[in-house]
């Protein structure tokens, strides 16, 4: 048995937020009760954590592990490894593979990986379409039938209406949620940056909030007549979150994430030395998709994850090597690593007041535990599987190029101070 | 002090942008003593983005300060067959290479090549972001044209320059705005809101209207762009005619300019869609000023960046 005394746990499952002893049997919570009201009987490793926070293993359902096919970027082991040292303890992987995990081939393949990683737990997610080309829908039930819990095209988005409604009513039949990365191709095509104050300044095209817009009322419309589950992938605009909340006082069963990129950056990030110093290229390491957007829009997003229109936090861990991003804006890939970064992000809110603990970490526990369906995670209630981490709040470090465990080093974030720190994560029971 | 590149206008100080083209002015009143500046020195002409006349200008500029040019074709290059932009600059750096002028279709791509190699850079123009020497021209030959006295610090105080046209793809504009500003003019943008720039938040003091001849007649130059066809500009105007009925410089509209305004327009010229042929040939029609100068600023900015000029 392992005793972890004195910590202050937070798990909003169970609506706990106290001084607590955590007691882990056999990879199972086995209780978390008053401080000292544990004896010593069985206990072989014994931890004082006060100080520290425990809280539910994180939970992470928009990550890239690039496995299969793009292994110089991330594999299945080093992306778990950079969840477990980010505090997660639960990942799902995009379908963006080569070959795309559009059949249960693959999707066993990536589960056979992840085993042998035994690092973290890997929920894959599979292709809505056939090499995600927006043709053809996948073999979706055969994945379901070997583990897949959500299904999306992400960064492909399905153009076709009339396939998305099909493909909503079919993931239906095995519950699937159903994600969609929102964005209208022939408004944002050839525009490698939010259309902004920014993107007039550089003479770059820009991508419209209106790209977002219409693709999530478009979904929220299909989701109105299927009745599938819809989740809106990483939300940039403050039209989105319009939509999203309309659709939820609607009834309809619709969740949004937010990457904490878009919590904690705008346009203007582009700009290295912000507003005023800019004889220089846009930094491809702040590119992504969608782009990131004014301050207003980052202003929204962080009053939607607060309220809990925005249901939840997900990284959007996308690896790539320098051969991708030393390059010319437009020509440099999108997106940037996240598993290590989330945590300390989101710490930094909570430090300046704009979201709760407990609202942090049901965005990163209970929100994706209940999107993708895994009803014995991203709790701490007794006889659940012993998938939690611990955080020093209060130990201050600055991030390093060689802190991150990814392949992949493409991060704005390095160099940055931050205060709280993941100490430790465990998965079933063992300490990753 | 000029900079070690010219990469942007904005950023650049202004009494160092005013430098740029007093130092112009003395090699226009007597070049040839400025013939060996560049003795000894090889300008690389890294066109990646296709010019013709934007590298002769330059390589006119580096032979009449004494400097060699080596030119870069990027249709039989190496970036053909999938090398990057780095790997590709690094390798003709070390071919004995002093300076850069670049020309490349991504915006900001000349910080990344001045970043890597160290070397000076000059930007010909990247993407729609900025074009310097062709605002350091333009600049120039409207001080020409209207007298100004470029030793005060504010030479272009009150005067109040209009470009019409697709302003949103333009790097020329993006550089005359912020020299324009720098040196203490106005700029008023006119054109179709599909050619637009959106937001000129970050363009302090710019002025945007649809149609031109709702201030044609109180500015004091008028700059027609190039409507680019080649941009993909027939989704974004229904028709030339279209476009000459409402934003071409006509002899009638330019019957309203007040009598002093030149007229420029950076070439090539679309005789008939943006600008009609008598008003191209007519005498404020400073077409050819500009080409003549752009020559002059350009041995400015490579005898100030490669040849230790000092203003």
């Amino acid at each position: 048995m392992i005793r972890l005394k004195n910590a202050r746990v937070i798990d909003p499952s169970s609506g706990l937020d106290a001084k607590l002893d955590v007691l882990v049997e056999q990879g199972v919570i086995r209780a978390v009760d008053r401080p000292g009201s544990f004896d010593g009987t069985g206990v072989a490793e014994s931890h004082d954590l006060n100080g520290c926070v425990i809280a539910p293993g994180f939970i992470d359902v928009h990550v890239h592990l690039r496995e299969p096919g793009f292994e110089h970027k991330e594999t299945v082991h080093t992306g778990s490894l950079a969840a477990v040292r980010g505090g997660f303890t639960s990942i799902a992987p995009m379908a963006n593979t080569d070959p795309v995990n559009d059949n249960a081939i693959v999707t066993r393949f990536i589960l056979d990986r992840a085993r042998s990683a035994n690092l973290a737990r890997v929920f894959p997610i599979g292709a809505v379409t056939k090499g995600q080309k927006g043709e053809e829908l996948a073999e979706i039930g055969l994945m379901a039938k070997e583990g897949i819990r959500a299904l999306s095209d992400d960064g492909m988005p399905v153009m076709n209406s009339a396939l998305m409604r099909r493909a909503m009513e079919y993931a239906r039949m095995f519950d699937l949620p159903v994600i969609s990365h929102a964005e209208d191709a022939a408004l944002s095509k050839g525009a490698p940056m939010t259309e902004g104050a920014v993107s007039s300044l550089l003479g770059y095209p820009g991508n419209p909030n209106a790209s977002e817009e219409i693709m999530v009322a478009r979904e929220i419309a299909l989701c109105r007549a299927t009745g599938a589950r819809v989740h809106l992938a990483h939300l940039s605009t403050r039209e989105g979150v319009a939509l999203v909340r309309r659709a939820k006082e609607d009834g309809l069963p619709v969740t949004a994430e937010v990457t904490p990129h878009h919590l904690m950056l705008n346009e203007f990030s582009l700009l290295r030395g912000g507003h005023e110093c800019v004889h220089h290229q846009p930094r491809t390491d702040y590119k992504m998709a969608p782009p990131l957007r004014s301050e207003q829009d980052q202003e929204a997003l962080r009053e939607a994850l607060r309220s809990g229109v925005i249901d939840l936090v997900a990284s959007d861990h996308a690896p790539h090597g320098c051969v991708d991003k030393e390059v010319e804006f437009e020509l440099a890939a999108n997106g940037i690593l996240g598993l290590q970064t989330t945590v300390p992000l989101l710490l930094e809110l909570v430090e300046q007041g704009v979201l709760s603990w407990s609202r942090m970490i049901e965005s990163l526990t209970l929100a994706p535990a209940r999107l993708l369906g895994l009803r014995d995670l991203g709790t701490l209630q007794a006889g659940k599987p012993a998938d939690l981490v611990v955080l020093d709040p209060k130990v201050e470090f600055t991030l390093r190029r060689e802190d991150l465990v990814s392949i992949s080093e493409n991060s704005p974030f390095i160099g940055r101070k931050f205060k709280g720190k993941v100490l430790k994560t465990m998965v079933g029971g063992d300490w990753k | 002090m000029f900079p070690d590149h010219l990469t942007t206008i904005r950023g650049i100080a202004p009494d160092t942008l005013r430098n740029f083209l007093r130092l112009g002015k003395k090699i226009k009143a007597d070049p040839a003593s400025f013939s060996t500046v560049l003795k000894g020195k090889t300008v690389l002409q890294f066109f990646v983005e296709n010019s013709t006349r934007t590298r002769m200008s330059f390589e006119a500029a580096t032979r009449r300060l004494g400097g060699a040019s080596i030119a870069f074709a990027a249709a039989t290059s190496s970036l053909q067959k999938g090398e990057t932009l780095l790997d590709t600059v690094r390798v003709i750096q070390q071919y004995g290479v002093d300076a850069i002028v670049m020309r490349h279709s991504s915006g900001g791509s000349p910080d990344l090549v001045a970043r890597a190699t160290g070397l000076p850079v000059v930007n010909a123009g990247d993407g729609s972001h900025e074009h310097p020497t062709q605002a350091l021209l333009d600049a120039f030959t409207l001080a020409e044209a209207w007298g100004s006295d470029l030793d005060h610090s504010k030479p272009f105080t009150g005067r109040r320059l209009l470009i019409i046209g697709d302003t949103l793809q333009s790097r020329v504009t993006r550089s005359n705005i912020h020299l324009f500003s720098a040196l203490g003019g106005e700029v008023i943008l006119s054109g179709p809101r599909t050619l637009a720039i959106r937001d000129l938040s970050l363009f302090p003091g710019v002025k945007k209207v649809d149609f031109p001849d709702e201030v044609i007649g109180e500015v004091d130059a008028v700059m027609a762009l190039r409507i680019q066809f080649e941009r993909g500009h027939k989704s974004l105007i229904p028709s030339v005619e279209e476009y000459r009925t409402f934003w071409g410089l006509t002899e009638e509209r330019v019957s309203k300019m007040k009598t002093s305004a030149p007229i420029l327009h950076p070439g090539p010229m679309n005789r008939g869609v943006e600008i009609d042929p008598e008003v191209a040939d007519s005498a404020r029609a400073l077409v050819l000023d500009q080409v003549e100068n752009g020559v002059i600023v350009r041995m400015a900015v490579l005898g100030a960046l490669v040849g230790g000029l000092r203003a």
